[in-house]
């Protein structure tokens, strides 16, 4: 009924998937949009060049954790290289619902956490000194 | 053009609220089959027709650069423009027009303070006193100014009930304070603090008083001298005319002795190769060619705003603050934040729906027709004190409905249906 808040996009965000903190992670990356207040932290377990296990913790809209929940499904098993070469226009197939610019980066908050954890980054280029 | 003559938007008694609507071009649209629900006024208010007309007139028929040309267009515009700043001076009362600078908006008249008056006026472990209901923009000139000279800054609380911690203000200003920074309306919450006491405290303990009246000037009264006030800055896009026009005001002996802020043309009375004199006020402050087509629109909007009252419109909004608010608050996992009586407050009503993210809410008003702000509203310190990322706040003008209240009630349970909560 609804085009943008469907029903498994309600469901990854009350019902999170691989959520919470991963023991023994490897790469970890936290990113936040000051815009909203969303807070994302991604954590990938990765063993002979594969993610083994990957979690996520956060708290933001509906958007934003349903986004990360659905992309956390889809990086288990994957090669470090090929979680690299993820891009946005994948994730917001994948998240299905039409996104308008505002939320836009409500949407890829979970690729960016993402990518900073499998590039090994403590921070973005161009995020280096925040103030 | 035809002359419509149409009854005053104002007369004895409450506001005609469906006259003003007709004003306002805006507002007779839909959105998606929706009539349009505008209550995002705190970030911008929207324009009658007669500003519009205002600003098309300079454009058709006479515009030329201001305080430059020796020739008609030129003079007239220069005398609209003039007569744009007395009408400011008129509606907050400043002794003379000398006094009323003209800025895009709020903001760079606080940076001009920060500036030409904070770089020479505030020294190493003066204090600045400011509060915790400030906007960005009269929080982070004063940071940054008291990080660059070593100055101390003492943010003041709020209650509960986002009312300013009146105990603490004064505990403040009692240990010395060379500025208070401080908003006489909140734009997060609503509240109107009783800024000419504390005005009067501070000046008692030797501080200039700059006062953030944003939000004040476009639904209260507001008389600077009775407020006891050193400077104050609005914008003008809240109160109806268009963004790039807005106000500084500051007394007169003080901005005698400050040092301009931007250097360039019309601020200067003599240039040489050696040396330059500055303009006499208020052009001292106004560097390059100001946008004079939104100064007079502003001009047009005081104009409307004095024919209607606005005192009248205040106690229009309150009267939908107090349709609204137990309305809100009965709704199960609603929280409102900030004043819950109409004590000192204006149109603002901030509030979440437990569950559902202030984005996810907007978004969702949004297919209502049902236009609110979400996020921190420039306000992140406050939100911080509230111990929440962001809110979504209704704010309402003079052309708000009470069925526009019901719009927004229906809103957050329609909200609640695709959430489930």
């Amino acid at each position: 009924m609804d085009d943008m808040y469907r029903d498994y996009i309600l469901d990854h965000y009350k019902n999170p998937r691989n959520f919470g903190e991963l023991e023994g992670a490897t790469h970890t990356y936290h990113d936040s949009n000051p815009l909203c207040g969303d807070e994302m932290t991604m954590q990938l377990k990765i063993g002979d060049g594969h993610v083994d296990d990957v979690h996520f913790t956060g708290k933001g809209c509906a958007i934003s954790q349903a986004s990360a929940s659905i992309l956390t499904e889809e990086v288990k098993g994957k090669t470090l290289e090929e979680v690299k070469a993820i891009d946005r226009d994948h994730v917001l197939a994948n998240l299905g619902i039409p996104i308008s610019p505002a939320r836009i980066k409500c949407a890829l908050l979970g690729l960016k956490a993402l990518k900073g954890a499998a590039w090994g980054l403590t921070a973005w280029p161009g995020e280096e000194v925040k103030r | 053009m035809a002359v419509v003559v149409k009854t005053p938007a104002t007369s004895a008694g409450p506001l005609n609220v469906a006259r003003i609507r007709e004003d306002f071009p805006i507002l007779a649209q839909t959105v998606r089959g929706k009539p349009l629900v505008y209550l995002d006024n705190a970030a911008t208010s929207q324009k009658p027709r007669q500003v519009i007309d205002a600003m098309s007139r300079v454009l058709e028929e006479h515009n030329a650069n201001i305080h430059r040309g020796v020739y008609e267009f030129s003079e007239r515009t220069t005398a609209a423009f003039e007569e744009a700043r007395v009408k400011v001076a008129r509606l907050i009362n400043a002794p003379s027009e000398r006094e009323v600078i003209f800025v895009r908006n709020a903001t760079e008249g606080l940076n001009l303070v920060a500036y030409a008056w904070g770089r020479d006026n505030i020294k190493r472990g003066d204090r600045i006193v400011t509060t915790v209901l400030e906007h960005h923009s009269d929080f982070v000139p004063w940071q940054q100014l008291a990080k660059e000279v070593g100055a101390e800054i003492a943010v003041v609380d709020i209650d509960d009930d986002g009312r300013l911690r009146r105990d603490q203000m004064s505990a403040e200003l009692r240990k010395g304070a060379k500025l208070l920074a401080i908003t006489h309306t909140s734009n997060g919450l609503g509240t109107v603090n009783p800024v000419k006491d504390i005005a009067a405290e501070a000046r008692a303990a030797g501080a200039t008083v700059l006062v953030d009246v944003a939000q004040a000037v476009p639904h209260t009264p507001v008389d600077v001298q009775d407020l006891g006030a050193d400077f104050v800055a609005f914008s003008g896009h809240k109160m109806l005319a268009p963004p790039g026009s807005g106000g500084l005001w500051g007394r007169e002996a003080i901005l005698e002795k400050m040092r301009p802020f931007l250097y360039g043309g019309d601020m200067i009375s003599r240039v040489t190769v050696k040396l330059t004199e500055w303009n006499e006020l208020p052009w001292k402050f106004e560097a390059g060619t100001s946008s004079y087509v939104d100064a007079i629109a502003l001009g047009a909007a005081i104009d409307y705003l004095n024919e209607v009252g606005v005192a009248k419109i205040h106690a229009h909004e309150l009267s939908l603050v107090a349709y609204v608010l137990p309305r809100l608050q009965e709704i199960p996992g609603v929280t409102v934040y900030g004043p819950k009586n109409l004590e000192s407050r204006v149109g603002v009503v901030s509030f979440n729906i437990e569950g559902i993210h202030p984005h996810d809410v907007a978004t969702i008003f949004d297919r209502e027709g049902v236009c609110v702000r979400a996020g921190h509203h420039c306000n992140q310190p406050l939100m911080t004190r509230l111990g929440v990322p962001a809110t979504t706040r209704a704010s309402m003008y003079l052309y708000n409905t009470t069925g526009e209240m019901d719009a927004l009630v229906s809103a957050i349970h329609a909200a609640k249906k695709v959430f489930g909560v």
